[in-house]
């Protein structure tokens, strides 16, 4: 069976921290990093990347829209 | 590690790409504060606009307000209006170009305080705009004070025990009154908090648009939304907090959606 992978890039710089995306992602693959951008936010970043399906649903609650996703389908 | 870099590597290319910011959305960092629902509503009203292929055609008039620079993010013509004067405007623009699409974006104290009038009569006249209202409960920009929509009990920089009946009043709901006008064609409360809603406000935003296109009245689209700052929770808690609170004062759904069907029941009988 084909399973669907995904991963997403988010624009650390834009990235306010809010942790939207954190609650909002079915798989738990987001968290904020420990580390700051360069406005003193810790942005949010895969911290489970082998979790993510690319359903869209960290960037379509994203305000500042940050969160670019890719999604393939690949041999299980 | 490695394999599992080579492994994003491999999912992260152009072909695969399934969301990408809207290029109506320029690269201007938003100044709202970090979760605000302003952006969200935002990024929907510029996917709309570009997936309808409207972006040379349409006029967005900003108010005061938080969203006052909303016209710093989105790449179409922008008019900023005095405060509460967003429909006045509005309304003048498309009288004078009406083969554009023209939507005003206002918060509940500009919309429902200062500018009450210029929003009902201009639903009232059935103007072919496109209306579409934060109502995040209190006036963000200005430190939090209370709005005409500030829940009884929350407590706002002039409220500081909480909103009383006997001296503040009770919230209004705007949006129902506005939907008793025959002007109004298309009238909905919708929210930003979960993909889900999300993606329900985006097609609610895309109706009233095609609506516009109609010419048959006034499309109003309320977002009951948060403010993170005004309410002084986080925003995961402030979306907890909106749901609790806001939503059953604010229920979502639509409110009217019958074009201006009603309009004939103010006509005369006879001459
Ligand atoms: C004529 C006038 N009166 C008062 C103000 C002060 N003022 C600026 S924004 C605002 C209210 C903003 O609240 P809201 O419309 O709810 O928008 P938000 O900031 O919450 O998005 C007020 C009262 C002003 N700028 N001009
Ligand atoms: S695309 Fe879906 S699964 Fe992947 S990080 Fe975003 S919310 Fe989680
Ligand atoms: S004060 Fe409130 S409405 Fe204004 S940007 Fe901050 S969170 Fe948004």
């Amino acid at each position: 069976m084909a399973k669907v992978r995904g991963a997403v890039v988010v624009d650390n710089d834009v990235c306010k921290g809010c942790n939207l995306c954190v609650v909002a992602c079915p798989t738990q693959v987001l968290a904020l990093n420990r580390n700051v951008n360069n406005k003193g936010y810790h942005y949010s970043y895969m911290e489970n990347p082998e979790n993510c399906n690319g359903c869209t649903n960290c960037s379509a609650v994203c305000p500042d829209s940050c969160i670019t996703v890719y999604r393939v389908k690949a041999e299980a | 590690m490695s394999v599992l870099t080579d492994r994003i590597n491999e999912i992260i290319k152009p072909e695969n790409l399934v969301y990408a910011k809207s290029p109506l959305l320029n690269d201007d960092l938003m100044h709202y504060c970090p979760g605000c629902s302003h952006g969200v509503v935002h990024r929907l009203i510029a996917e709309v606009i570009e997936e309808m292929g409207i972006q040379e055609q349409t006029i967005g008039v900003s108010p005061v307000g938080c969203a006052v620079f909303a016209y710093n993010y989105i790449d179409i013509d922008w008019q900023e209006a005095a405060h509460g004067r967003a429909p006045a405007v509005a309304t003048g623009i498309k009288r004078v170009m009406p083969e554009k699409y023209v939507f005003s974006y206002q918060g509940d104290g500009d919309l429902a305080a200062i500018g009450t009038a210029e929003t009902f009569h201009a639903v009232n006249r059935g103007e072919n705009i496109v209306m579409i209202f934060i109502n995040n409960a209190i006036y963000g920009m200005t430190g939090g004070q209370m709005a005409p929509t500030t829940l009884v009990g929350q407590i706002t920089s002039t409220t500081p025990h909480g909103r009383d009946v006997d001296l503040n009043g009770y919230p209004l709901r705007i949006t129902e009154l506005l939907a008793q006008l025959p002007g109004a064609a298309y009238v909905t409360r919708q929210s930003v908090q979960t993909p889900g809603a999300v993606r329900k406000t985006k097609k609610a935003i895309r109706k009233a648009f095609e609506i516009q296109a109609k010419k048959i009245g006034t499309a109003f689209v309320e977002v009951v939304s948060t403010c993170s700052s005004g309410w002084k929770l986080s925003p995961v808690d402030s979306n907890k907090w909106m749901e609790e609170n806001m939503f059953p004062q604010y229920p979502l759904g639509d409110l009217k959606d019958t074009g201006r069907a009603d309009a004939e029941l103010y006509r005369i009988k006879a001459k």
